[in-house]
């Protein structure tokens, strides 16, 4: 690990607390992506502008940072695409049944010492580190 | 007006979360890997935005109201539940298998590679199946209720 290795994650997530704070301010919303992105997929009436500008914007600023420092996408992480699939799927169906991911649980409730988000995100840390020692152990990545 | 401040919040958000390094999926499995090559740098991504968002949060509960909404909807549920931790269990899951949570791999869609593509196909699947399960539960439960008043 070299020396600054920790600055750009703390400056990278010191943006994210911004913008759910801007998210919070302007709109009275929870930046949660999970919940955000799910009524996109399941709309409401007069629900979907506000959605879809805010996904928009997470699109957007993909493009910018893929432009200025495509090295920030590198994936290196060698995970097939049934297994892929298979966690896009599980990701989708228990960041609904959970009422968040890590934007909304994570960042936003842990910040507001939600019990909830609190023992969502022990929940997923834990269960994400399983999985990472499963694959290792059958012989993964 | 509306609108433009929630697309650029979106823009920084996915650009915190580039400089941050979660869109690696190898850094979020290293940070996974507490048994392994434990890689801490994302730590300091919680510890960034948790400590930025705390104290703003604070400030901003102390207007009457959003800017641009006519109130703050905050939740307020503190109970804990099967769905609760079930559904979080079932995400942390698909979050160590593939490295991806759903912004950054939103945020990853301009790359177009195919895992990224499948990755968020697969998520939209999922939720798709959770809304129909979801209507099939209270279709269930509403029929039970209307037996329940005739006898």
């Amino acid at each position: 690990m070299e020396p600054g290795f920790w600055i750009a994650p703390l400056v990278g997530g010191a943006l994210i607390g911004l913008s759910a704070a801007a998210m919070m301010w302007l709109h009275g919303r929870i930046a949660g992506i999970s919940g955000i992105f799910g009524g996109l997929v399941k709309p409401t009436a007069g629900d979907f502008a506000w959605r879809g500008a805010f996904v928009g914007g997470l699109v957007a600023g993909g493009l910018l940072m893929l432009l200025l420092t495509p090295a920030a996408f590198e994936n290196t992480a060698d995970v097939g695409l049934p297994l892929v699939a298979l966690a896009g799927l599980l990701v989708g169906f228990g960041t609904r049944l959970g009422s968040g991911c890590t934007s909304g649980h994570g960042v936003c409730g842990i910040s507001r010492f939600s019990p909830r988000s609190i023992v969502a995100t022990l929940t997923f840390i834990a269960t994400g580190a399983a999985a990472v020692l499963t694959v290792r152990a059958l012989g993964g990545a | 007006m509306r609108q433009l401040t929630m697309f650029l919040a979106g823009v920084l958000f996915s650009v915190g979360l580039a400089l941050a390094g979660m869109t690696q999926p190898q850094k979020v499995i290293g940070f996974l890997d507490f048994f392994g090559a434990w890689d801490p740098s994302l730590m300091f991504v919680m510890v960034g935005a948790i400590a930025v968002n705390l104290v703003l949060f604070r400030l901003t509960m102390r207007a009457k109201g959003p800017v641009y909404a006519p109130r703050f909807q905050v939740p307020t549920r503190r109970d804990l539940d099967a769905r609760l931790i079930g559904g979080s269990a079932l995400f942390g899951v698909g979050w160590g298998l593939a490295g991806f949570c759903p912004g950054p791999a939103i945020a990853s869609l301009p790359t177009a590679t195919p895992r990224v593509l499948v990755f968020v196909g697969a998520m939209v699947g999922g939720m798709v199946l959770f809304h129909a399960v979801e209507r099939m539960r209270q279709a269930a439960l509403s029929a039970r209720r209307e037996q329940a008043t005739q006898s």
